[in-house]
């Protein structure tokens, strides 16, 4: 449905150097499908996602929708953003703190010149479970609480009526004990709607809770992907089996020093291994860090980018 | 060690007084970590400003702070001051807007040992470079400003700076919020190493219950200003709140969880606008008719584990 091709992303960093922060991703999100793209800050995940919404330009490769490769005219981006719609965290900084909830939601449809505006805003509020609509209709952002928030940027989203949403760590901000009910609010979406989503997020439960597929992204490429089951309980990347080691209730800890390092600066060979801990411990072979690895391909069976992955 | 007793905390805003903090009773021993776990506006982090007085001026405090048999609420301002660093030291989270953006982290470590300790400088740096490796940084990073650091290297800082004074006791707020995994990881594998090694007390606050069960030895459960579990973080929890905060973040292959997120429905409450009866009550899932008008208090329910609830203990 929405896919991406051979992406690169580069930006012109500090001192001139360049930051790749998409450094060649193939990725699809298939009809009714969510897909949970996780990393940590700095991998290149939010840069990914902006792309996949034609608001940041590829440096090469290419962005399709329903087989058409994304072109960047206005019109035909116009066109392509009712379609596939950005649910922003902290619904506090997203919203207008002096337009209505009516208005909030309205501003998508007007600029795309909707008619029937009142029954639009009216649908997408009750489908986000504002419900009765009109009682939302004329509160501010500030009467609100936290999930009623979330619910109103999603309620914005849906108002175009789109085919894939792309969140960026919907509940990131939200209490625990909310968080549940927008997720399941996502996941009922999908179910009666048929919406794909791409959830971008570096929280594995989250993932866990409603993704159908997982990629996990260090440094600007795809090093793990495929469907939830296979990624999160049996992880062949060391660095996805390091992620998922650092959880709670995991009992043996793989704990990487180091900071995620830095897109201007990607390491030659395989990017992971300055902090692989199968390279720590011996375990490496020459080609680690010497020779590129491929990239994975958009596929949906389990996939994984290491030299030294069994499978 | 530490024993709050009745702790209350009320704002004073013009229009009305809002009751943060409902009479929270907790006890800490010498060496222990307890975490104290809630949600936006449960009170948690007024609870942890009272006990060093770090409130502002419109909060009421009630009740009493006893840390190593005397009354912080009754210490002269004096004595506070010498407290603040030397007995108890805050972490806060944000590390951020904790830290002097123009001022080099080795002076700003520095200076609790220059004022508190009437260290000489050349003492004071050679203590900086201990605290520094203490928290694994290496001692040339005393001449880097905050902005040069990542955010975990920036919290590592602000725990480098709470241990200067070798408190005996570590409050820590959201100390790993808005860090990534691995870093959270790293930091949380630190604050363990540490109040091992020294046999610091730690009382950790956070909203996530898996982080506290991670580094605590006991586990309380605030909600709405008030304590509505406290028991061992080994247990399982018996009232329904505590239940659906830990399901709130799911263990990963756990068949319950996949394709199920759990929360409640609604939102906590406002403190200005508490329900009747038991403040959880509109929100619970098991709730009884009694829950709406009759209000419960701690009670015993198992080996070492309190709980406010009517469908528990006895």
């Amino acid at each position: 449905m929405l896919e991406a091709t051979e992406l690169h992303v580069e930006f012109s960093g500090r001192g001139g150097r360049r930051a790749r922060a998409v450094d060649g991703v193939n990725l699809s999100v298939g009809a009714g499908e969510i897909v949970a793209l996780v990393g940590e800050s700095g991998c290149g995940k939010t840069t990914l996602a902006r792309t996949l919404l034609g608001l940041e330009r590829p440096t090469s490769g290419r962005i399709s929708y329903d087989g058409t490769p994304l072109s960047y005219s206005g019109r035909a981006l116009r066109a392509f953003r009712r379609e596939v719609q950005l649910v922003l965290q902290d619904p506090m900084g997203s919203l207008n703190p002096r337009h209505t909830v009516y208005e909030a939601v309205a501003e998508g449809p007007r600029i795309h010149g909707l008619p029937d505006e009142e029954a639009v805003v009216a649908d997408a509020l009750a489908r986000a479970g504002l419900r009765p609509p009109e009682r939302f209709f004329q509160r501010f952002p500030h009467e609100l609480s936290g999930g009623q928030r979330q619910r109103v940027v999603i309620a914005g989203a849906l108002a175009l009526d789109p085919k894939v949403l792309i969140a960026d760590e919907p509940v990131a901000s939200l209490d625990a004990s909310v968080r549940g009910e927008i997720l399941s609010l996502l996941l009922r979406l999908r179910d009666d709607l048929g919406l794909s989503a791409l959830v971008v997020t570096h929280d594995l439960g989250l993932a866990w809770n409603i993704a159908d597929r997982v990629a996990v992204m260090y440094l600007g490429r795809i090093v793990e992907s495929g469907p939830t089951g296979d990624v999160l309980k049996n992880p062949q990347h060391p660095y996805t089996q390091a992620l998922l080691s650092v959880l709670p209730e995991s009992p043996n800890r793989i704990v990487l020093t180091g900071e995620p390092p830095d897109p201007t600066r990607i390491p030659a060979g395989c990017r992971f291994h300055p902090r692989c801990q199968l390279v720590a411990a011996g375990e490496g072979k020459p080609e680690c860090s010497t020779q590129p690895l491929q990239i994975l391909p958009a596929g949906t069976a389990a996939q994984v980018a290491c030299y030294l992955a069994t499978t | 060690m530490l024993e709050l007793d009745e702790l209350s905390v009320t704002y004073r805003l013009e229009s009305s007084d809002v009751p943060a903090v409902r009479g929270v009773s907790l006890e800490l021993a010498a060496g222990e970590a307890l975490g104290l776990a809630g949600e936006s506006g449960s009170g948690k982090s007024s609870v942890a400003l009272a006990l060093l007085r770090l409130l502002p001026r419109s909060a009421v405090v009630g009740g009493r702070v006893m840390l190593d048999g005397e009354d912080v609420l009754a210490m002269k301002w004096g004595r506070l001051r010498a407290v603040r660093w030397s007995s108890a030291s805050i972490v806060f989270q944000g590390a951020q807007h904790g830290l002097n953006p123009v001022q080099r982290i080795g002076d700003q470590i520095a200076e609790p040992l220059l004022v508190h300790r009437q260290a000489s400088g050349a003492d004071a740096s050679k203590r900086v470079r201990e605290l520094l490796a203490q928290v694994g940084l290496p001692a040339w990073r005393a001449r880097s400003y905050p902005h040069e650091l990542s955010g975990g290297q920036r919290q590592r800082v602000m725990i480098a700076m709470a241990l200067a004074c070798e408190p005996q006791l570590i409050i820590a707020d959201e100390p790993t919020t808005a860090l990534d995994l691995m870093v959270q990881a790293q930091v949380l594998t630190l604050i363990r190493k540490l109040i091992a090694d020294h046999g610091i007390s730690l009382l950790m606050i956070s909203h996530d219950l898996s982080v506290l069960a991670d580094v605590c030895d006991r586990l309380a459960v605030m909600y709405a200003g008030r304590l509505v579990e406290v028991g061992p973080s080994s247990g399982e929890f018996r009232h329904p709140y505590s239940q659906a905060l830990a399901a709130a973040f799911p263990t990963v292959g756990d068949p319950a969880s996949r394709l199920a997120p759990r929360g409640l429905a609604g939102d906590p409450p406002d403190p200005q606008q508490l329900p009747g009866g038991c403040a959880f009550h509109p929100r619970c899932p098991v709730a009884l008719e009694s829950c709406a008008t009759s209000d419960v208090q701690l009670r015993a329910s198992g080996a070492d584990r309190t709980a406010a609830c009517v469908l528990v203990g006895e």
